[in-house]
């Protein structure tokens, strides 16, 4: 091939992009090789191709979409968690003359993956997941909006993390910390691949998260069921709404900011740049404008999530409906206001830095009477420990300790000398671990029966949580003294023996995470064996109060025969309350909308065309673009897009429910 | 269940954390600035731990009072809405945050890094012939440059600076971001390329501290640090001199060659600098022939104002003759460097 020719083809890509010489990828690309072949193998030989394609990566029920989101967001969970024993490894043994097994240019892409990752591939997929599962569920719908955007979008997030998988084995990922300031992200001080994958994973995936926003505000808003006046809504569905009001607000800033950067790295203008009019501090701005809102982003769904556990395990109506609603809007709101305190110490006024603070101490306010509010629910309740409400203990005492570090950083001279340390690492982790990530698992414990039809192992269940929660405070507790003693983040290697001990009591709490991750695989695995002891014919294993847990585990395709009527704010419990009686006939037909491959071959040419891009390879970049604009217009001439269940099948599918209940009564 | 057994062993941790936090430079430091803003950690901390140990033992309480298995505790199924209990829930946190936004407004102006001081400890006032030690501060990829303007000396990765003397630094970055950080002497600021930061700071005990970069800044970045000499009155003047003793004179040249990146440097002493080099590193132009941030900054001003003079207001004339003034200013500097 001449050069020319190679050059037009392959762009940037050559052999010298696979990192054979490194044993760690090495090492690492053999076992997802081997892992991958088995598993492709497996399913080749038990004949699955067909069954995945038509019932669930073509699938545009909104129940499998969201099982596909928690399941993509537990794998990346493995992949980030292993950064984070790198990491935690690392710094436990590079002291003086040790420089530890990982060199900067290994240890700076470990890092940076494992904040890109745990943010956008692991807490984003889980919590959209539980809002795609439940929120139609909870509000008596039978799909969301836009069924079809639905599946783009989980696609596109897929197709997303997958790039971020790609750059282990061709070429690297960013050096620069998950949000790739410039100038250090720039092409002068980055002229690798690193950024190019950073930029196109996330523009890609966001592009699912976006559309996903819009789709679940129109659900929320317009096919609530009847009598579902918005001040009834379950707790998950409003801190959905308001979630996915800051997804929509929030994320065309990271758009806008991530294709700025590329155009300083890809056409040499200077939005970002030192020189000619460029200000870096400009992205510092914009990227944090969307940064803030996106905390809130992962952590309201959750907050939504221990309302519901709270209320349901306490067999109690939640404590305060109206503050808790209130409290969660002027959450939304603030959340935009507070995006400064990200760099306090670069440079603005007394007054500007002041202002800041104050209104993020101020998001403290409602925060606290959310906390309030769950425990009030438990006062005068009849709890029962079941695993979600363990989780959901734990969060409360764990969640308040972050919640007060954070508001310690909010005071700007305190920020100044703790920014950037090891005090803000286990800040930030104290509120992700023990906030989203807690409740999270919780979500998973108590969804789980409703999506499968079977409880998962209590035992495992509370060795995981016990591992995850002891383990958490062994990891973290020491990075707060450490960032006491003045260490700062990111660092690869240390002169001062005497901060070691403290790395090692770290280290060991990542094994303990690492043992609770290991026994929440073992307990969905211990799940699946017991399937028949665990399992719940009655759709209502925990004595739920909101209308998911009306129907069947799991639902049928159009969750509801007909749409329920809604008279109260726990509209299940309500029902139960006054006697409801399941309708058992008069079914009519259902109109339902029909799968589409559509999706996922769009998410994958946008893949194809990302991974290109990323290379230079401009002939394919352009032939797969012109390929994702055509595709696109082909799909808007599918005009066989919706069915309708017959009123027989639903007939014989509400029977044999009936005659399941019968059977349990 | 034995909830708060087992919990109780990581409240001790935490507490032996807190404790042992003690013994922490960024509790106790050594110079004025830094020890006002680890006491205001400690009020903080004090003024939250009201309402959020509270919280914590409640949440622990409720959870095992009200278990299922304790059948003898109240329980009210429809019991949801309590109006002073609502009140007290959002009241409390804004008391303390009413009080905790006044301490903020109030230290963030009194501990501003741009605000020169005007004490050098508790009721210890700056003495009124005292004038600060100025030292400008360049972060290059991967190591520490201060120059001493009064002094005429320059160093790398090592600073020195009297006891109980006000600093004022000038920071500014030769490529990429860094933050400039003694935790021993005042929080850090951001070191940035083409922008000056300013930080005012006084040391009050004689002793050598660690100083790093406390923002990522690439491959050399864990080796990116220098050691801070607090020092008496003659041994910094002893100091300055042997500086000065150096052979090595940092002009534009040698600046250019020190600015590529390397790691793990070692301490360097040069006794001379060349006239207004911080300048031209935080205008970007000590390579020959490049034109300086604030030059270029004037010319497009002129040129986006356009029209001639005649036509515009007072105000606008007389920027456009500061502008100028400016512009001659430099051009006469820049004629006297090439001599």
């Amino acid at each position: 091939m001449t050069p020319d020719l190679q050059t037009l083809l392959l762009g940037k890509l050559s052999l010298e992009a696979i990192p054979y010489h490194e044993p760690i990828l090495v090492m690492t690309f053999a076992a997802v090789a081997l892992g991958g072949a088995a598993l492709l193998g497996a399913l080749t030989y038990f004949k699955l191709w067909g069954y995945l394609w038509r019932e669930w990566f073509t699938s545009i029920d909104h129940k499998k979409i969201g099982v596909m989101y928690i399941i993509m967001g537990i794998i990346f969970l493995l992949r980030g968690f292993a950064d984070a024993v790198m990491m935690r490894i690392q710094q436990s043994v590079a002291f003086g003359d040790n420089m530890g097994f990982l060199p900067p240019h290994h240890y700076d892409q470990v890092f940076t993956a494992h904040g890109v990752i745990m943010i956008f591939f692991v807490a984003m997929p889980l919590v959209t997941g539980f809002m795609n599962y439940v929120v139609p569920l909870q509000i008596g719908a039978r799909d969301v909006a836009f069924p079809f955007l639905n599946n783009f979008s989980f696609w596109m997030t897929a197709s997303g993390g997958a790039l971020v998988m790609v750059s282990l084995f061709i070429g690297e990922f960013a050096k620069t910390g998950w949000l790739a300031y410039p100038p250090l992200s720039g092409i002068a001080f980055s002229p690798d691949v690193g950024v190019d994958y950073y930029i196109w994973s996330l523009q890609i995936a966001g592009v699912g998260t976006l559309l996903s926003g819009v789709n679940l505000i129109a659900t929320i808003v317009k096919m609530r069921a009847p009598g579902m006046t918005m001040m009834k809504m379950p707790i998950f569905t409003w801190t959905s709404l308001c979630t996915n009001v800051l997804i929509v607000a929030a994320f065309p800033v990271l758009t806008a900011v991530l294709a700025m950067l590329s155009l300083d790295r890809y056409v040499g203008t200077n939005f970002f740049t030192n020189d000619l009019g460029g200000n870096a501090m400009m992205y510092v701005n914009l990227i944090w404008i969307w940064g803030h809102p996106e905390v809130y982003i992962l952590v309201l769904p959750v907050f939504g999530i221990f309302s519901e556990v709270v209320s349901t395990f306490s067999g109690k109506r939640l404590f305060g409906y109206a503050s808790m609603v209130y409290a969660t809007v002027v959450i939304t709101i603030l959340s935009y206001l507070v995006w400064l305190h990200h760099f306090f110490t670069m440079g603005s006024g007394a007054s500007v830095n002041s202002f800041f603070g104050i209104t993020t101490m101020i998001i403290s306010i409602p925060t606290g009477a959310k906390i309030f509010n769950w425990l009030f629910t438990m006062y005068r309740g009849r709890i029962q420990f079941e695993v979600p409400m363990l989780w959901t203990v734990g969060f409360m005492v764990t969640f308040t300790i972050g919640g007060m570090t954070g508001v310690l950083l909010a005071v700007p001279p305190a920020d100044f000398v703790l920014h950037n340390s090891l005090f803000l690492i286990a800040h930030f982790h104290n509120v992700i671990i023990g906030g989203v990530l807690f409740g999270l698992m919780a979500g998973i414990n108590f969804w789980f029966p409703k999506a499968f039809g079977f409880k998962l192992d209590a035992f495992w269940g509370k060795v995981s949580f016990w591992c995850w929660q002891i383990g958490f405070f062994f990891a973290f507790m020491p990075l707060y003294v450490l960032g006491l003693m003045g260490v700062t983040r990111r660092m690869s290697h240390f002169d001062d023996p005497s901060l070691q001990v403290w790395f090692i009591i770290a280290a060991f709490g990542a094994a303990l995470i690492a043992a609770g991750i290991g026994a929440f695989l073992v307990q969905i695995g211990v799940s699946i064996w017991r399937r028949k002891e665990l399992a719940d014919f009655t759709g209502d294993p925990w004595g739920g109060r909101t209308l998911e847990w009306s129907t069947s585990s799991p639902p049928p395709a159009y969750n509801f025969a007909f749409t329920p009527r809604v008279y109260d704010n726990d509209a299940w419990h309500d029902m139960k309350a006054a006697g409801f009686q399941r309708p058992t006939g008069g079914f009519v037909d259902i109109h339902m909308p029909k799968n589409t491959g559509a999706g996922i071959i769009l998410a994958g040419i946008a893949g194809v065309m990302g991974f290109v891009m990323i290379w230079h390879m401009w002939l394919i970049a352009g032939v797969s673009f012109a390929a994702l604009i055509l595709t696109a217009i082909a799909h808007t001439f599918n005009y066989n897009r919706d069915y309708y269940v017959k009123a027989d099948e639903v007939t014989t599918t509400e029977e044999a429910r009936t005659a399941q209940l019968a059977q349990l009564a | 269940m034995s909830f708060p057994k087992k919990l109780r062993g990581p409240a001790v941790l935490a507490l032996t954390a807190f404790l042992a936090g003690c013994n922490t430079v960024v509790l106790n430091p050594s110079g004025d600035i830094a020890a006002q803003q680890g006491r205001l950690v400690v009020i903080a901390t004090y003024l939250m731990l009201l309402i959020v140990v509270p919280v914590i033992i409640l949440a622990l309480l409720f959870a095992w009072r009200y278990r299922a298995s304790n059948t003898k505790a109240t329980y009210k199924p429809e019991w949801d809405h309590s109006t002073q209990l609502e009140l007290v829930i959002w009241a409390a946190p804004l008391l303390i945050i009413i009080a905790l936004g006044a301490l903020t407004w109030i230290s963030t102006h009194t501990l501003d890094p741009y605000r020169p001081l005007d004490r050098i400890g508790e009721k210890r006032p700056v003495p009124k012939d005292v004038k600060p030690l100025v030292i400008e501060v360049v972060a290059l990829d991967w190591k520490w440059l201060f120059i001493y303007p009064e002094q005429g000396i320059a160093t790398v990765n090592e600073i020195a600076a009297p006891v109980d003397r006000p600093i004022q630094f000038k920071i500014t970055a030769s490529g990429v971001m860094n933050s400039f950080y003694i935790p021993a002497l005042a929080g850090q600021i951001y070191a940035m390329p083409a922008m000056e930061t300013k930080l005012h700071a006084v040391i009050n005990e004689p002793g050598v501290f660690e100083g790093f970069s406390a923002n990522y800044s690439g491959a050399g970045f864990s080796d990116m640090r220098f050691k801070f000499h607090g020092t008496s009155n003659a041994d910094f003047d002893a100091w300055v001199a042997k500086v000065k003793d150096a052979n090595t004179k940092l002009d534009r040249d040698a600046y250019l060659a020190l600015e590529k990146p390397s790691h793990k440097e070692v301490v360097r002493y040069f006794g001379g600098v060349a006239p207004d080099l911080y300048g031209a590193i935080l205008n970007r132009c000590v390579a020959a022939g490049t034109m300086c941030v604030d030059q270029m900054m004037a010319k497009d001003h002129l040129t986006a104002m356009g029209a001639e003079d005649e036509n515009c207001t007072p105000e606008e004339a007389k920027r456009r003759a500061s502008v100028r003034a400016l512009l001659a200013a430099q051009a006469q500097k820049q004629e006297s460097r090439s001599e």
